[in-house]
């Protein structure tokens, strides 16, 4: 029996040899024939030398997650093929570099090994040992097309777009596909009984990481200063963002810049260079990951007393301290939700695809502007490194970007005095100016106690009467944050709630579980604090499984703070292995929970 | 009421500047620092200079760390723009709003433990960018809001009111700027506003980073018998070394002046400072040949002040990044967007 667009190949080479490009042309090879494809990263933190992965899942049914099974596991990394190999689900195959034969890797008779001698071939046809190397790259991506029958002709049209012009290195390339794919077809029986077969899934679709489409929307919202310190998982989007500037942000005539990149000494510096540039009425942003919002907060503390817009992309690893810092996580919620001494809380955004970080973007810059204060948006190394596929980005020409509540000159010129926190509107929010627009329009902006006319005190009553106004901004806040995603259907009593990331994998775990014939409503939350539909899907359940990528709980501890609720109803299913999270473990889950009595 | 607004009340007698305004329109409320803290007489002195540079007063930025030197801007300029941040961090945030508005003129205040420990690392960055403003360091010695803990700038063997004398070596704020290749740096002496204000005034013009050390003396904590920050020590070993006059733009350099002990020096904005050496054998355009003087005076024990180092040739931090004249901060966001249709052009790449 034949599968057809249901199979997961994972590709073991070593960190720097040059893979990441022959990955890539799999991946997108597979996209252009019209398959849903997830491709997930899963690099050391290391420049060269250590184990690397790449994991392409073919999923026809076009879900999002990983699903944590190998089907085809190509194995170019000799010193992981024990490991590599133990990982090939029954019934799989294991393909590796045959010139060095190894008559331990046929030990498991329940997987089918394939030997291909790479190196020998390659050394044959190509000079230059770097050459060499990359060729062996590409030679394993003809033998995978022929294994999983790929189509030829989309190969040597992507390797057309590559290289353009050069034509020697579309033939050089082409040569070393065929070497893989000629002594596959010749030596074993292709194609395998599991195989990608082109169907009509990816229109419309794009395949893209997190970063690079948080870094879009960044130029899309306007965002002209970004400051920041190099950090993994974050690095790439202030990489993207600096590539898209170059291109859209320099005036041809006279090369004069649009953007000021800063990199900052410390991420104390990246934060206090993004307050000091939105005091001064710029967009401004700055990505980071754990580390950085630990240096961060004490500045995050001030922007959210002294209300300044700032937009913080927190694009989270593995905690805590230095971790794993290649690896996933969702375990910064609480840190980001309260960053800073004193009564503090903060608007936090979680995208959960990369379609999202567009869109979340400029959204944030919207509400910091709006809100006066920061907002973090809570992606994750999953989200922001690997490539998911998603609906094209739309972009309506006629946004109009919120800049909040700022005077203007004529308003200043009009108006008898400013001040800089006097709530008139009654939503807490009060009305800003920027610095050098009017003479009028000056006011003093400190950490310090102050009242609501931006005096300094040391009253506690005029301290009071200025944080219980940040309080009736919180709540403004929860009006106009992204509302949540619901699926509700009255027949559930129990439903799964999440955020960020682990949507894809919660989907796939309703259908699963659907198929089983357990029905489950869903609700995936956009952002904190939480709107009051979240409130109302919690209060119609009797269980509401609280899915999240980290130890303690901090979902589930952070709606227990802010909503009303009783917490005996919230339970939690814990992924937190640094791995991104997959449908099968919900699934598990849940059935586990439900054998223990609980309602379905 | 917890701060005191200063009574306006203005005598029609009053020199006005350029702008009309009186030197009192650039005051601030009423200091709450010890009576004949040096910072106070600082706090006159940028009065005086901003007053008499014409300076529009919402086109002034000030910005400070956290300490009694951090405070001071409440006390200058009260219809400028003020932001008191967290300790040590001045720098960052006059960098960030000097990158969105470089319109507006920059001072930052900062006091000698908010620069040279807890701020040490923005202190020197902020110089390496050469960020365009005029930096401040009130210099006491000591932590003063925290009741008189040495800082990174108490001299070997200065004692302390109360304990054992310091024995670790000070972070000069000059010679580590001059390392740094800051561009405008200057040291001075609460006590000699005559010297100050001129300083100051040519730290606000410069093109680029402009660091004016100011020994502050702590009257509460670190003027006693024995401290090297005191009034008496500092008046006792201080030297001018090379003294400056601000000539405004379009002013003529009247007096005639001696080629060997003098050097005009033009500012971006046609402005132009004479300085006037004392010791005529000092170079303040060569870093090797001032740090080197500067090196051997302080192992005489010697303050030597003035204007130490000018470079006015070099980029300053926008045209380092080669941004539009346009404040960032005033460009439409509408004019910051790709082009109609470039989005679906983008997406292309990732299909
Ligand atoms: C993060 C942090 N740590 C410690 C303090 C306490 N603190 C306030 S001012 C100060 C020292 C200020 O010294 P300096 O900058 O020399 O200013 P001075 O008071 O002497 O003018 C310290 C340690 C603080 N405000 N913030
Ligand atoms: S403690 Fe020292 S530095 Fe602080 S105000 Fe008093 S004299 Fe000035
Ligand atoms: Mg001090």
């Amino acid at each position: 029996m034949s599968v057809i667009n249901d199979v997961v190949i994972k590709i073991a080479t070593v960190n720097g040899t040059g893979s990441a490009s022959a990955n890539g042309l799999l991946r997108k090879a597979i996209f252009r024939m019209g398959v849903p494809v997830v491709g997930k990263n899963f690099f050391p933190s290391n420049i060269q030398g250590l184990p690397t992965w790449y994991e392409i899942r073919v999923t026809g049914d076009g879900y999002q997650s990983r699903s944590n099974r190998t089907d085809l596991m190509v194995a170019m990394n000799a010193q992981t093929y024990e490991k590599d190999m133990a990982e090939v689900i029954p019934g799989g195959w294991f393909l590796y570099d045959s010139t060095w034969p190894r008559s331990k890797l046929l030990d498991r008779d329940d997987i089918t090994v394939i030997g291909i001698p790479f190196s020998k071939l390659c050394n044959e046809h190509f000079d230059g040992v770097r050459t060499r190397i990359l060729m062996k790259n590409i030679a394993y991506v003809g033998a995978i097309a022929a294994l999983l029958d790929l189509d030829l002709d989309v190969i040597t049209q992507l390797l057309e777009e590559t290289f353009g012009d050069k034509k020697h290195l579309v033939a050089s390339n082409m040569e070393a596909i065929r070497l893989g794919y000629d002594f596959a077809s010749e030596h074993f029986k292709c194609p395998l009984p599991s195989k990608v077969k082109s169907m009509n899934g990816t229109k419309g679709q794009v395949v893209i990481d997190g970063n690079t489409a948080a870094a879009l929307g960044c130029v899309y919202a306007g965002a002209t200063v970004g400051a920041w310190y190099p950090i993994t998982p974050s690095t790439s989007l202030m990489d993207s963002f600096r590539a898209f500037c170059s291109k859209y942000r320099v005036d041809p005539e006279t090369d004069k810049r649009t953007y000021a990149i800063i990199q900052a000494e410390d991420e104390l510096a990246a934060i206090g260079m993004v307050l000091g540039a939105s005091w001064m009425g710029a967009r401004s942003f700055t990505p980071t990951s754990g580390p950085g919002i630990s240096l961060m907060t004490e500045f995050i503390g001030f922007a959210y007393y002294a209300e300044i817009p700032a937009v913080i992309f927190n694009v989270q690893r593995t905690g805590p301290s230095t971790g794993m810092p290649t690896r996933t996580q969702q375990a910064d919620i609480l840190s980001c939700a309260y960053a800073s001494h004193g009564d503090t809380k903060h608007v936090l955004l979680f995208p959960a695809d990369p379609g999202e970080c567009f869109t979340t973007a400029v959204q944030s810059f919207d509400l910091a502007e709006r809100l006066q204060t920061p907002v973090m948006v809570l992606s994750d190394l999953d989200i922001g490194m690997n490539d998911w596929m998603v609906p094209e980005f739309e972009w309506d020409d006629k946004y109009v970007p919120d800049r909040g509540k700022v005077l203007s000159a004529e308003e200043l010129e009009n108006m008898d005095k400013f001040y800089r926190y006097l709530d008139s509107d009654g939503d807490g929010i009060t009305y800003r100016t920027l610095p050098g627009s009017h003479p009028k329009g000056s006011f003093f902006t400190r950490g310090s106690g102050h009242t609501k006319l931006g005096g300094y005190t040391e009253n506690g009553d005029e301290y009071q009467e200025v944080v219980d106004r940040l309080l009736a901004k919180w709540e403004t806040a929860r009006t106009l944050v992204p509302k949540p995603d619901i699926q509700y259907s009255k027949l559930n009593k129990s439903a799964l709630l999440t955020v960020g990331s682990g949507n894809g994998a919660c989907l796939e775990a309703l259908d699963r579980l659907a198929s089983q014939n357990i029905g489950l409503n869903y609700c995936r939350a956009k952002a904190f604090p939480f709107s009051d539909e979240v409130k109302e899907f919690i209060d119609k359940h009797e269980v509401v499984y609280v899915v999240e990528q980290n130890r303690d709980a901090q979902l589930k501890t952070l709606l227990m703070l802010d909503i009303d609720t009783n917490p005996a109803k919230l339970v939690s299913l814990l992924h937190y292995n640094g791995m991104p999270l997959n449908a099968g473990f919900v699934v598990e889950k849940v059935l586990e929970e439900i054998a223990k009595g609980r309602a379905a | 009421m917890s701060y005191i607004a200063k009574p306006k009340v203005t005598h029609p007698k009053l020199p006005r500047n350029k702008l009309g305004l009186t030197e009192r329109d650039y005051e601030g409320s009423v200091s709450t620092l010890c009576a004949g803290c040096g910072h106070d007489s600082i706090t006159a002195a940028i009065v005086q200079a901003v007053f008499e540079l014409n300076i529009e007063p919402h086109m002034l930025a000030k910005i400070s760390g956290i300490g009694c030197s951090s405070k001071t801007p409440t006390y200058f300029v009260s219809e400028s723009h003020g932001f008191n941040s967290v300790h040590g961090r001045m720098p960052s945030v006059t960098t960030g709003a000097n990158a969105a508005n470089r319109d507006l003129m920059y001072i930052g205040v900062s006091g000698d433990g908010d620069s040279l420990s807890i701020g040490a690392g923005q202190f020197v960055h902020a110089i390496r960018r050469n960020l365009n403003m005029c930096y401040i360091i009130e210099n006491n010695g000591v932590y003063g809001l925290t009741k008189g803990q040495f800082s990174a700038s108490a001299d070997i063997g200065s004692k302390p009111k109360k304990g054992l004398p310091n024995q670790q070596e000070p972070i000069d704020a000059v010679s580590t700027a001059l390392s740094l290749g800051a561009t405008y740096i200057a040291r001075s002496f609460s006590g000699d506003k005559d010297q100050v204000v001129p300083l100051i005034k040519g730290a606000m013009l410069h093109k680029g980073f402009a660091l004016v050390d100011i020994i502050s003396p702590c009257v509460t904590f670190n003027d006693h018998e024995g401290s090297t920050k005191s009034y008496a020590h500092t008046r006792q070993f201080y030297h001018h070394v090379v003294d400056m006059d601000y000539i405004p733009p379009a002013k003529e350099i009247k007096a005639a002046y001696d080629e060997g002990s003098s050097m005009p020096i033009e500012l971006h904005d046609g402005s132009k400072i004479l300085l006037r050496k004392v010791d005529t054998e000092y170079d303040p355009t060569s870093r090797a040949k001032a740090f080197k003087y500067l090196r051997e005076r302080f192992n005489a024990g010697e303050i030597v002040t003035g204007l130490l180092y000018i470079d006015e040739g070099r980029p300053e931090m926008h045209e380092l990044m080669g941004n539009v004249d346009t404040p960032l901060s005033q460009l439409s966001l509408e004019s910051l967007r790709p082009a109609k249709g470039e989005l679906e052009r983008i997406l292309r790449g990732y299909r």
